[in-house]
């Protein structure tokens, strides 16, 4: 009984013996990964050895149900000539299979009773950021720095659309990543400006969900600098597919560094406010930014998607200013059309404004410039 | 007994007989089966392999969100209904349906709300794209304006399936057989029971929820949004709070299909009846305070999370309660594997490793690394697909001689079970190693770590798919021209249904049965 209950466990363990030699593929962003990463921080590999304890005892109730399934599928056949039993209750055996379970389940519990408390022991952190999910991008302001950015999927649009082959990191890279220090114990302050979102990093073991009016709270510790990237999890709309994370973690002293040329930039911008730029200065930026934010919804030729998302040719960008600013800055309640006024520069509204009135043979032949913005969102 | 079948369209239109009716409801369901199959397929052409190649990313949504409803509220209740009104009153010796007009109008408002649900998808701003769950504020504030149709059919559906669980209750409790005692019952019966009070208690809550957010989106309210002082995570508390019961709604039935499959071919009685029932009812019971585990990254206090999983591992107990019995009705017993045992046997083994996943799932701090992923989808698709859908296809080879007086072909039934058991392992077994590996579910398109895995689904998908057309020519082709079944068609079948001729004339039990 014992041999074949091993030769039954080397049998449903083959195939994961054999998996394991494509590890080496997954690795090199293969195609076989199959398993939960072990993760960078403690508490995601706290989880990942919940996960295996949690699996093995699974295969050992799958092998000890089916094994006794299959050994009466095969001896007890009609076929073979036996005569059923007729035997159909037992109290002992009811007690019995009741028990064994029940006291399983507890010896599952305490360390994921354990584990649980550790995820949710967000005190005493050196770093607050905080994450807000957008229709569809994330958010990163940190709180004790004067420092945020939006980050948006940087993955070429030809592609996804196949038109040219897919790099390394196809859908999962950014324009502008969470940057972390390492060793630092950092809390994220959860929410979401319009629908409900979940960030989500396998590799910090952090999954939330942001949610719109809330704040949620979690925590990373990240012991190893790197580049780790994680996904939206919770749908969010037509584009929810496309709004990655990317975390990259650095050693303390260039996070600094980093941290210093990010406040640098942020005052850069605020002096272009005060700038005039020429019509082709603004047309030029104003691609840019519309291919990064507006394109979404309303594609790379203005049309939109009839019924969902108007198209702009025409409409809005041949109206005037004043209308279209309101509809940019302020956004269109009740719809997905966010307020911009917040997330964009007073430049980047500008440039995109001025693009958007003269593409797609919309002509206008005007421009409006920064500093239009900003008197615009001082009077409304 | 002189009163016949009525003739032309009016016999559908106006029946009152159970059987008609529920050969409707179960025609109905495989319609809509086909229709939200193909939605499915659609989704698993699309991930076939990485890059955006055949929908727009919110048609793609739009198809995930059918597929759910269609197959949840379309296919699996309503031919769990059909069953029940084919099987209960032969199973318990009574003339009928105790309410037999509303049987026929909880029917007839079915496909009205499938028609008007379909609809939506022709509409400007196209169908529901918010997932099957329909979470705030992407389902109201955000929704497309069919919304209001969507909730407009959930409504019926509710009210279809309201009076569906009445009709059964009053029927089991009121129309029994003299000497069918309450424990005496087939399981089948016993499960449909507990079901039906499972349907009352939470269908109500379902409808409140619609109509929650028809206020908010149509009349002003701020149920599911903060910004008027709601709270977008109320909406999950009362959706799961339909939603969790809403899955043993689904799979009790299917627990009474196989009690009543594994003793017949296995030759020897049920092991632990009495346990069985008792199993079921405390399924039930734990059904409704568990709903939380479908939210354990909603951000909530540490104390509900302990609670939610602690209270989910304890369903590990009974339903571990019942494939034990399974598995001791079969041993010793002397099996013939006959296309209804091969499903019923389908359905232990991939049920059991559904019920795994589960267990896993129900681990609060790992459930923060496979929420919202492929794991998850791979685990409720194998306790929904061969769980209740086998168990569906096992009734329906089980008791068709009966009903039709013909036996079906075993070779091509056998066939139709080994197609789609490749089929199904070959598109779920793998989205565990997908979801493990980091991929979220409902997203249109995804990183090449996840290819080979979606492209080994994507074959599965359409070979499962073919094994029900040929389950229909199978079912077709019984119908027209099968061999001529015996009254008890099986060697070793028990209970009222078999002492009826087969096909079991228009009206049984017009004097009811004598029960030892």
């Amino acid at each position: 009984m014992l041999m074949k209950a091993k030769r039954l466990t080397a049998l449903l363990l083959a195939p994961v013996v054999l998996m394991m030699s494509h590890q080496a593929l997954a690795e090199e962003g293969g195609r076989w990964s199959y398993n939960m990463p072990e993760g960078v921080t403690p508490v995601s590999q706290t989880i990942y050895g919940l996960h295996m304890q949690m699996f093995w005892w699974c295969v050992a109730i799958a092998v000890v149900v089916f094994g006794i399934m299959f050994y009466s599928m095969i001896r007890h056949r009609k076929s073979r000539g036996v005569k059923p039993a007729n035997f159909h209750e037992s109290t002992t055996l009811e007690i019995i299979w009741t028990a064994i379970p029940l006291v399983i389940l507890i010896i599952m519990a305490i360390p994921a009773t354990k584990g649980l408390i550790q995820i949710y022991d967000a005190e005493e952190a050196e770093l607050d950021i905080m994450v807000t999910g957008y229709q569809w991008r994330w958010r990163y302001d940190y709180l004790d720095d004067d420092v945020s950015f939006f980050s948006n999927l940087s993955t070429p649009r030809e592609q996804i659309q196949g038109l040219e082959p897919k790099g390394p990191h196809y859908l999962l890279e950014v324009d502008e990543p969470l940057v972390i220090p390492v060793d630092t114990k950092v809390r994220f302050l959860l929410t979401a400006a319009d629908v409900i979102h979940s960030w989500w990093v396998p590799d910090l073991g952090v999954k939330k969900d942001t949610i719109p009016g809330f704040i949620n709270e979690s925590w990373a510790l990240v012991t190893e600098p790197g580049t780790y990237r994680g996904q939206c999890a919770e749908l969010c709309g037509r584009d929810h597919g496309f709004m990655p994370i990317v975390v990259e973690v650095l050693p303390k002293e260039e996070y600094e560094e980093w941290l210093a040329a990010k406040r640098e930039e942020a005052e850069a911008i605020r002096a272009l406010t005060e700038q005039t730029f020429t019509f082709d200065e603004l047309y030029d930026r104003g691609r840019d930014v519309y291919n990064r934010w507006c394109v979404a919804c309303h594609q790379g030729d203005g049309q939109g998607v009839p019924g969902t998302f108007p198209g702009l040719i025409g409409g809005i960008s041949v109206g005037p200013v004043e209308g279209h600013l309101d509809v940019v800055v302020n956004g269109v309640r009740g719809t997905t059309m966010q307020a911009f006024g917040s997330q964009l520069s007073e430049v980047d509204i500008a440039a995109v404004i001025t693009y958007e009135r003269n593409a797609w043979g919309n002509n206008m032949g005007d421009m409006v410039q920064p500093i239009d913005v900003f008197n615009f969102k001082q009077d409304n | 007994m002189a009163h016949g079948p009525a003739k032309g369209i009016s016999r559908w239109l106006f029946t009152t007989n159970h059987k008609d009716i529920g050969s409707m409801y179960l025609w109905f369901s495989f319609a809509m089966f086909l229709v939200g199959g193909l939605f499915a397929l659609v989704v698993r052409a699309e991930l076939f392999e990485p890059g955006m190649q055949i929908v727009d990313p919110n048609f793609f949504n739009q198809m995930t969100t059918m597929h759910g409803l269609i197959m949840v509220f379309g296919a699996i209740m309503p031919a769990f209904v059909g069953l029940a009104n084919w099987m209960l009153p032969m199973m318990i010796g009574a003339p009928d349906m105790a309410l037999p007009r509303m049987n026929n109008w909880s029917f007839w408002i079915l496909p009205f709300a499938f028609f008007m649900l379909l609809s939506t998808l022709f509409m400007e701003g196209g169908g529901p794209n918010f997932g099957w769950t329909f979470y705030a504020p992407l389902s109201t504030t955000f929704a497309p304006p069919s919304v209001t149709f969507f909730i407009f059919s959930v409504h019926i559906m509710g009210i279809s399936s309201i009076m569906g669980a009445i009709n059964i209750i009053a029927t089991i409790l009121n129309m029994r057989a003299p000497g069918m005692t309450l424990m005496k019952m087939p399981l089948f019966v016993w499960t449909w029971l507990i079901t039906a009070y499972l349907l009352i208690a939470v269908m109500p809550v379902l409808a409140g929820v619609v109509t929650m957010m028809l206020m908010d989106i149509h009349f002003g309210t701020s149920f599911f949004d903060a910004a008027g002082g709601g709270d977008p995570v109320l909406f999950q508390h009362i959706f799961w709070f339909f939603g969790h019961p809403e899955v043993y709604i689904m799979i009790l039935p299917a627990f009474g299909i196989v009690s009543a499959i594994i003793p017949t071919f296995a030759r020897k009685p049920l092991f632990g009846y009495s346990s069985m029932v008792y199993a079921t009812a405390s399924i039930a019971f734990l059904s409704f305070i568990v709903w939380a585990h479908h939210m354990f990254t909603v951000g909530m206090p540490i104390a509900g999370e302990l609670f939610f999983m602690y209270a989910t591992m304890l369903i590990a107990v009974p339903t571990g309660v019942k494939v034990f019995n399974w598995v001791a009705t079969m041993f010793k017993g002397a099996m013939t594997f006959e296309t209804p045992m091969l499903f019923a046997i389908g359905f232990v083994v991939l049920f059991t490793i559904g019920g795994l996943s589960g267990l896993m799932l129900a681990i609060a701090p790992a459930d923060f690394q496979y929420h919202d992923t492929y794991f998850v989808v791979a685990h409720f698709h194998y306790v929904l697909v061969p769980g209740a859908l086998f168990s569906i296809i096992a009734a329906v080879y089980y008791w068709l001689p009966k009903w039709s007086g013909r036996m079906y072909s075993e070779i091509l039934g056998k066939t139709h079970f080994w197609v789609a058991f490749v089929g199904l392992n070959l598109t779920f077994f793998p989205m565990h190693f997908a979801g493990l590996a980091g991929m979220p579910r409902r997203i249109p398109d995804y990183h090449m770590m996840f290819a080979n895995w979606n492209m080994i689904s994507s074959v599965g998908a359409f070979l499962f798919a073919g094994a029900q057309l040929l389950f229909l020519y199978i079912i077709v082709t019984t119908i027209i021209k099968g061999r001529k079944a015996t009254d008890r068609v099986w060697e070793n079948s028990e209970g009222l249904e078999w002492t009826v001729p087969s096909p079991a004339p228009y009206h049984t039990f017009s004097t009811p049965p004598e029960v030892k």
